[in-house]
């Protein structure tokens, strides 16, 4: 019995995590006033380039690195269209999806001989007690992915800058009023650019998260709607890190029940159990949606000398 | 012209400025001496907050140069501008309002220690300082969104001065003040200057001027016409180098003659949001060519009322009858049909659309009606001759704005679009609220003279306004509403300024006031 709860919260974590760096990505960007649905393209890149560098150098780590690079170039065209050209921002992010899924599995086909899949990494990202062996049952139990303690620690540092810092202050400003931090000389385009391009750098670690610590490889349904799960936890959790930390947990809890009441000769079949993490998502954001407060400037151009 | 020299804190030469074709500003000059309270006179869209927006740095003007102290400065951003000392208070406010009013006045220009942490203490106590200087008085824990529009003014002068501002440019500051307001920032600005600052005012409200500025810079469509010194001049001399014409403060009517009644309030209660009564058994009637000005003290239950009779709040018992119809919690659109128009207070928030254009603005009721819409289609050209005929005939500029976002006319503009959609309408009951807030007094006499001219077609309208003297120079009736209910009714004539304020305080008619 302890085992198996043990195993159910070992997977909540484990399946949270790449939700965790996403959504706190969701939550800075969104913040900062410059709505980033193009998180899932920004994921999909992640975690094909983390695979493969991976793959190539045999190092996880400097495959998670690369991966929260190709997330931030991919944020950076992001930021571009919409703090600079002041497109639509819901535009600019489905055109972020599209490229990040089709970039992946096309650069993936050039460097894998034409399959969408890549060859597994000859090493994962470690566990946390990994330095211990699979000696002790008990700690295989508990044995978490390294990134599950990244992501909290993601979170905490998030909320300290966020709260407690100048930074944090004039983050929060922006997405409320950007005249405002523009009237007393702070730049909004420079901002807004930084917390985007931060925003794919911690979505592509996201993706990276899946492709180098769930699983060893990166495959097409690697990043199938993680992305915009953890836009639906940034909502949940009323734009705050600790919130979306919880919201991202509890879509874990989701994922983690697929799993646990997938295995054996279920009632259910595995396809509608499938299901689950997204009509929990998308009971969710019925339910939550229209109440919370959304930063009032998110999603509109700030416009230098508009009024 | 004058010379540059040490002696002024600005001075301004050459500034020229269009947006796109439009030249908002020709070759403008403002020179601002030191210490003194300097005030900006202009007609609405005259390019004043433009000019100001410049010399903060938000804009960059088109050719110009900007002196500070007698130096030659180029102001390229609000960061260099408020580094030169400069200082300004938006007409808009620029406050997050989730913030607290602390958090506001340090954004930007925070006290920090390791790691970019903020720490509060020193610029509390730098704050404290100057409000006990300045009798700036707020509590700086509240938020922001809490405060009344005067404290907020107050966060935003605090803001500017913790920056270290010596030049404080304010923007039609009292346009949303209550009079009692408007003493204090009246009060405030003369502690500053006594302190050595330079201050310069945006109002259209001469009076003020008159009352606390020593010089004033004129500007007529984006020309520098003048600078006088107020003390040579009067409100009238001002008013006719603003608008270059004679213009009456004061408007003719002709005699008072009413109709039979069409609109009653009978013992009216309604809720504020909070729950709370604000409305407390109110009564009033109103008759055919009548206008009855409703005086008052903010924060008695105006708002509330008004939303009642536009259906826009519930009403918990009483009657509201126009014509002999009941019309309370019905609906906004019945109310529009029954013949009741409403000009409001705040009209980026009931108005206008700020991001639809003036043609769309202007048929923003009648867009489901003939001829502006056939069997689902609007019609564009009916929408344009209607627009056009609105910009003529109420002299809104630029002439050719119909397909320009509203947004980018002058505040005062988009007051006289909403006067004169409103009016079109031909309402048998008009409600205006504030409705020369924010005006030049160009167009309040415009607006003045519409109304009266409503009134003389025998349409009923309902006048309330926090000034006292427009509703005294208006109305034919005077209401003082205190505390929900009316306080008091006169006829024209029959009160003066104290009578009423009197009953405004909340005093009763037979109690001798001595
Ligand atoms: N960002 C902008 N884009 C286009 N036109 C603008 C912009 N800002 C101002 N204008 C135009 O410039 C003119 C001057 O505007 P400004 O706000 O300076 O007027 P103002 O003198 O402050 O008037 P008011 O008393 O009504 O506030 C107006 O006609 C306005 O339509
Ligand atoms: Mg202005």
């Amino acid at each position: 019995m302890l085992n198996s709860i043990l195993f159910a919260i070992t997977i909540t974590l484990m399946y949270s995590a790449p939700l965790v760096f996403a959504a706190l990505g969701g939550v800075i960007s969104e913040k900062s006033g410059v709505t980033n649905i193009g998180i899932e393209g920004m994921m999909s890149i992640g975690a094909f380039v983390g695979a493969s560098v991976g793959y190539y150098t045999g190092n996880a780590w400097s495959g998670l690195i690369c991966a929260g690079l190709s997330g931030g170039v991919l944020a950076l065209l992001h930021a571009i269209a919409s703090v600079t050209f002041q497109a639509d921002q819901t535009v600019s992010g489905i055109a972020i999806n599209l490229i990040g899924s089709g970039l992946s599995m096309f650069l993936s086909r050039l460097f894998f001989n034409g399959a969408t899949t890549t060859l597994p990494v000859p090493q994962k990202l470690p566990k946390i007690f990994g330095f211990l062996g699979e000696k002790y049952d008990f700690i295989n139990c508990i044995n978490l992915d390294i990134t599950v303690l990244l992501s909290l620690l993601a979170v905490m540092f998030t909320w300290f800058v966020m709260y407690k810092t100048k930074w944090g202050l004039r983050i929060r400003a922006l997405g409320e009023h950007p005249a405002a931090v523009d009237s007393v000389g702070v730049s909004v385009y420079r901002a807004r650019y930084i917390c985007v391009i931060l925003s794919g750098i911690l979505a592509g670690i996201g993706g990276a998260s899946v492709t180098l610590a769930i699983i060893s490889q990166f495959t097409p349904t690697a990043i199938s709607g993680q992305g915009f799960i953890a836009l639906a936890a940034v909502i949940f959790g009323k734009w705050k890190p600790m919130g979306a930390y919880c919201a991202c947990l509890f879509f874990g809890f989701a994922q983690a029940l697929v799993i646990m009441l997938g295995g054996g000769n279920n009632a259910i079949p595995t396809d509608i159990l499938a299901m689950l993490p997204y009509v929990m998502t998308i009971i969710v954001l019925m339910l939550f949606v229209g109440r919370s407060s959304a930063p009032k400037a998110a999603g509109k151009p700030y416009k230098k000398g508009s009024r | 012209m004058v010379e540059i020299s040490k002696k002024y804190a600005v001075q301004m030469r050459g500034i020229t400025k269009s947006f796109g074709t439009f030249k908002v500003l020709d070759d403008v000059e403002l020179d601002v001496k030191k210490g003194t309270i300097h005030a900006i006179l202009g007609e609405n869209g005259a390019g004043k907050s433009t000019l100001m927006n410049i010399l903060y740095g938000l804009y960059s003007s088109d050719s110009g140069e900007i002196y500070l102290n007698g130096k030659l400065q180029f102001l390229k951003n609000t960061a260099v501008a408020i580094k030169s000392g400069i200082g300004m208070v938006h007409q808009h406010f620029m406050l997050v309002d989730k913030f607290t009013v602390i958090q506001n006045i340090v954004l930007g220009n925070e006290t920090t220690g390791r790691f970019g942490i903020i720490k509060t203490r020193e610029s509390r106590e730098k704050v404290k300082e100057i409000i006990d200087r300045y009798g700036l008085n707020v509590d700086l824990n509240r938020k922001v969104r809490d405060l009344s529009v005067g404290q907020q003014q107050r966060v935003e002068i605090l803001k500017a001065l913790y920056r270290g501002a010596d030049l404080l440019i304010l923007d039609e500051p009292t346009a949303v003040l209550t009079p009692m307001e408007i003493e204090d920032l009246i009060r405030i600005m003369g502690s500053l200057v006594a302190d050595g600052k330079t201050i310069i005012i945006i109002t259209h409200k001469l009076k003020e001027i008159k009352k606390s500025a020593q010089e004033c810079t004129i500007i007529r469509r984006g020309k520098f016409i003048d600078r006088v010194k107020v003390e040579d001049e009067t409100e009238k001399t001002l008013a006719k180098k603003m608008v270059g014409r004679e213009i009456k403060l004061k408007v003719d009517k002709t005699p008072f003659n009413p109709g039979e009644e069409v609109f009653s309030i009978k013992n009216l209660h309604v809720r504020c949001c909070r729950g709370i009564e604000t409305v407390k058994g109110l009564s009033l009637s109103i008759r055919r060519g009548e206008i009855l000005g409703l005086a008052g003290i903010e924060g008695n239950g105006q708002k509330e009322l008004i939303e009642a009779l536009l259906c826009a709040r519930h009403v918990d018992s009483g009657e509201i009858r126009i014509n002999g119809e009941e019309i309370q919690n019905t609906s906004p659109g019945n109310v529009l049909k029954c013949g009741v128009s409403a000009i409001h207070a705040d009209r980026h928030k009931y108005g206008i659309v700020l991001d639809f254009s003036v043609a769309e603005n202007a048929i923003l009721e009648k867009y489901r009606d003939k001829p502006y819409c056939e069997r689902g289609f609007l019609n564009y050209k009916e929408r344009d001759k209607f627009t056009n005929k609105l910009i003529s005939e109420y002299d809104i500029r630029p002439k050719d704005c119909k397909d320009l976002l509203i947004r980018e006319l002058s505040g005062g503009n988009q007051q006289k679009l909403v006067i004169g959609r409103e009016i079109a309408n031909e309402p048998e009951l008009l409600i205006a609220v504030q409705p020369t807030r924010g005006l030049d007094v160009g167009a309040i006499e415009y607006v003045h003279k519409t109304l009266i001219n409503l009134r003389d077609k025998n349409k009923a309208i309902l006048l309330i306004s926090l000034e006292l003297d427009e509703i005294m120079d208006l109305s034919d009736t005077i209401a003082v509403m205190y505390d929900g209910a009316i306080n008091g009714v006169f006829k024209s004539g029959e009160a003066d300024e104290n009578d009423i304020g009197f009953l405004m305080a909340g005093g009763q008619e037979n109690e001798q006031c001595c």
